[in-house]
């Protein structure tokens, strides 16, 4: 096409069906989801299933970009934390999580590390929320390959910026939201803040 | 022991260091020697579970080697003693999580032998049959990560999906893939659905076939062989002085397994032979563990022809749950149900030890009864945490590459080394 | 294992070569159980080991159990394996609640190694002679002996929501 062959309305039509426009952050969160480098990081049971068989061709990682998994946190975006948390182990992993560069997101997959699982002695954290942030928790005991591809996906659906309100969509419970320590979101909005104090006046009343 | 590849260190400390050596000597006056220690894991893409190993390096050759373990201790054997003996069971699973089978037939049978009950023949086939099925498995995900860690990385691919095919013969059977709970005391929690079986003879037909197709692989690969032969080798004599058992043994020449010594389950009727190694280089190990995954084939085979029928778990309703149907017309029966579901059952005070052969070595389980309905100790004889012991000798005065080779083959499972 | 009356030979030809060293014996379950004195375990396992008849050559495990209630109240359980008559023999060897002390059979066995750095790590008893006696499964700075009876198991209560506000 040259200069001139379309004028005025053709032009501005022509334009329109060809060219997105967005923003650059919406671009990047894209980008940053479709191409995760997770950790090679296998605690007990759970890493059996995840990292090494959701890599595996029945339930293939690969085909969600998350195929190069690195060994050095330096280069990797995604902690799987698959399995118990021991006491001797909470520092190493708290180390581990330091040294990832932003942007970076951990998963807690199974029982155990969310919230200590079965084990509720001496020796395990009760859930790895207790000394790190984390952005998805995967129940099961061990969960299924299926059930950590689903909640990898909905990482993703997360850092996409859409995150899947779930439950909160289907009951009409949209500010209950709870913000982890730290991070950018700590603070929650004022009409945030008073969505949420208002929900928990409705369900204590 | 075998000859060490360099006995001798080759720091010659009188030798004259050459210039810019020479240049840091005035430095530093006390600098002499060149070994150096560093630090392998608990996070690294080589150790089968969080394992730290500080070795003293001269170069590249290992002059000391310490494991640090710990790093994944529960507190199961603890927790045990809290919960009543049935739901012990879910929690002894855990231990060593790929030979999940193993650990349940460890406690479930010492308990059975503390309280005197009996368990039927279908139970002890099927019992049979499902440890054999969680040996090859054990054999598949070692295989597979080992084979990764020499960098025979399609290994990995080809191995899990074996295992694949097992674990759904495990949720088939059971509804979960991995930490069944199947076993319970007396037999097993339910009998195997109907169209199991030609699947398990389906998997039974196709697995020596894919044992040959790894070997075809592996065995005459230049790479494989120059990492694998006489590597690590371990005399059979420090082996049993170290406690080492299973497959690392039979590789060092001594055929000592449980299955065959002691008489338990349906071993005693079944035919096969154990896979027994000449050297005991990592070779050997690989050789001897490819082998036994054929014999537990034959074993399956040999147990599905052979299946008796009749019910599947003991008929004590001391100490098994009645079936639900019976708990609508009997009242005895819900008593009994409430009891054991409630309290659970209690034994008589006594202690026993009773140990099989895992894919890893003998699992001894200890249980210590008080006459309550909680037990008072269990614990765990893990292969792995003793065969543990084995690894300094067979990773001395040799390459750190021969000891993650070594580390490989070793198979330690660090879930049952921390408990 | 050894039957009834073959435990009983076998405490007799000990009493000739260890006198006094096996308090008591135990036949239940199957299983011959041999009650030792504490301070005399090492004679009576040298004695298993290499008297030409016995061979008890082979230690499968070694493991602590705390009888809490009675007194003495730690026993130390070896569990002895025969590999050419494929025997399994228990000695046990009591311990008092206040420093709990024993001798340390790894010159015997090499195998005992890690198995009585965890006896120590959990329950606290010292064994004599141990090249490295260090906390292997805990934090080495970690307080307190876990699996004996009177150390709670931890954890923590699950707290939820509505019950922190509810209940305080």
């Amino acid at each position: 096409m040259l200069r001139g062959d379309l004028e005025g309305e053709d032009l501005e039509k022509y334009v329109e069906e060809r060219v997105v426009t967005t923003t650059f952050e919406k671009m990047l969160n894209l980008a940053r989801a479709n191409s995760i480098f997770p950790l090679t990081f296998g605690l007990a049971c759970c890493a059996i299933e995840a990292p090494i068989a959701i890599v595996t061709a029945r339930y293939d990682l690969a085909r969600f970009g998350a195929e190069a998994l690195r060994a050095s946190p330096r280069q990797a975006d995604l902690i799987i934390l698959s399995g118990r948390v021991s006491i001797k182990m909470a520092p190493v992993v708290r180390r581990l999580y330091d040294q990832m560069l932003e942007p970076k997101w951990a998963i807690s997959m199974g029982a155990c590390s969310s919230s200590g699982g079965m084990f509720a002695n001496y020796a395990v954290v009760q859930g790895a929320d207790k000394f790190m942030p984390i952005d998805m928790h995967i129940p099961g005991c061990p969960p299924r390959p299926e059930a950590v591809m689903y909640g990898f996906n909905k990482l993703q659906r997360k850092i996409i910026g859409s995150p899947d309100q779930g439950w909160r969509q289907r009951y009409n419970a949209a500010g209950t939201e709870e913000w982890a320590r730290g991070g950018p979101a700590s603070k929650p909005s004022v009409e945030a803040a008073e969505a949420y104090e208002l929900a928990r006046e409705l369900t204590l009343a | 022991m075998a000859e060490p590849r360099f006995p001798q260190s080759m720091i010659d400390e009188d030798a004259a260091l050459p210039t810019v050596a020479s240049l840091y000597d005035e430095l530093d006056e006390d600098r002499t020697t060149e070994v150096m220690t560093i630090n392998i894991g608990p996070h690294h893409p080589a150790t089968h579970g969080v394992l730290r190993l500080v070795v003293d390096l001269e170069g590249e050759i290992v002059r000391d080697l310490k494991p640090v373990i710990g790093y994944v201790h529960t507190g199961i054997e603890k927790s045990c003693e809290d919960k009543s003996y049935w739901k012990v069971i879910p929690f002894v699973e855990r231990m060593d999580y790929v030979s999940f089978f193993f650990q349940m037939e460890a406690y479930c049978g010492a308990v059975e032998r503390l309280i005197g009950l009996e368990i039927l023949p279908r139970a002890k086939y099927l019992r049979t049959i499902m440890l054999e099925l969680n040996r090859i498995h054990s054999h598949l995900v070692w295989l597979g990560t080992t084979a990764l860690d020499l960098g025979a990385i399609s290994m990995l691919w080809y191995c899990f999906r074996e295992r694949d095919r097992i674990l759904d013969l495990f949720e088939m059977a059971t509804g979960q893939r991995m930490h069944t709970r199947y076993f319970q005391v007396g037999g097993v929690i339910e009998d195997i659905p109907v169209g199991w079986e030609e699947k398990c003879r389906s998997f039974v037909h196709d697995m020596p076939i894919r044992v040959g197709q790894y070997e075809a692989l592996l065995d005459r690969n230049e790479v494989f062989l120059q990492r694998t032969k006489g590597v690590g080798i371990v005399s059979r004599e420090r082996l049993l002085e170290l406690g080492v058992t299973g497959p690392l043994l039979r590789a060092a020449g001594e055929p000592w397994d449980l299955r065959k010594a002691f008489d338990y389950l349906a071993y005693p009727e079944m035919d096969f032979n154990i896979p027994v190694g000449t050297v005991g280089d990592n070779y050997d190990r690989y050789r001897v563990r490819l082998a036994e995954m054929v014999e537990s084939t034959k074993i399956i085979g040999q147990a599905l022809d052979a299946l008796p029928g009749g019910p599947f778990i003991a008929d004590d309703r001391k100490y098994v749950l009645p079936p639900r149907s019976e708990l609508s017309t009997s009242m005895e029966s819900l008593i009994h149900h409430f009891k054991l579901v409630t309290e659970g059952y209690r034994v008589d005070p006594g202690e026993i030890y009773y140990a099989i052969e895992g894919p890893r070595g003998e699992l001894g389980c200890f249980v210590l009864a008080d006459g309550s309905s909680k037990p008072a100790r269990v614990h765990f004889r893990d292969p792995s945490f003793v065969n543990l012991q084995a690894f300094k000798d067979m990773a001395m005065d040799s390459y750190v590459a021969d000891m993650i080779c070594s580390l490989g083959m070793l198979d330690p499972i660090l879930g049952g080394v921390d408990r | 294992m050894p039957d009834g009356p073959g435990l009983e030979l076998l405490r007799g030809e000990i009493e000739v070569d260890a006198s006094g060293a096996v308090l008591a014996t135990s036949f239940e379950k199957e299983r011959a159980v041999l009650i030792v004195d504490a301070a005399r375990v090492l004679d009576v396992l040298a004695w298993l080991r290499d008297t030409p008849g016995q061979g008890y050559r082979f230690l499968s495990s070694l493991h602590v159990a705390d009888y809490l209630p009675a007194e003495p109240r730690f026993g130390v359980h070896y569990e002895l394996l025969n590999r050419d008559r494929v025997e399994r023999l228990r000695v046990k060897a009591m311990l008092p609640s206040e420093s709990p002390e024993i001798d340390s059979a790894v010159d015997l066995f090499p195998t005992a190694n890690f198995q009585e750095r965890e006896a120590y790590d959990f329950f606290g008893v010292v064994f004599r002679g141990h090249p490295e006696l260090t906390r292997i499964l805990l934090p080495e700075d970690y307080v307190g002996w876990p699996q004996r009876r009177d150390f709670p198991v931890g954890g923590e209560p699950v707290t939820f929501t509505y019950s922190e506000k509810r209940y305080g």
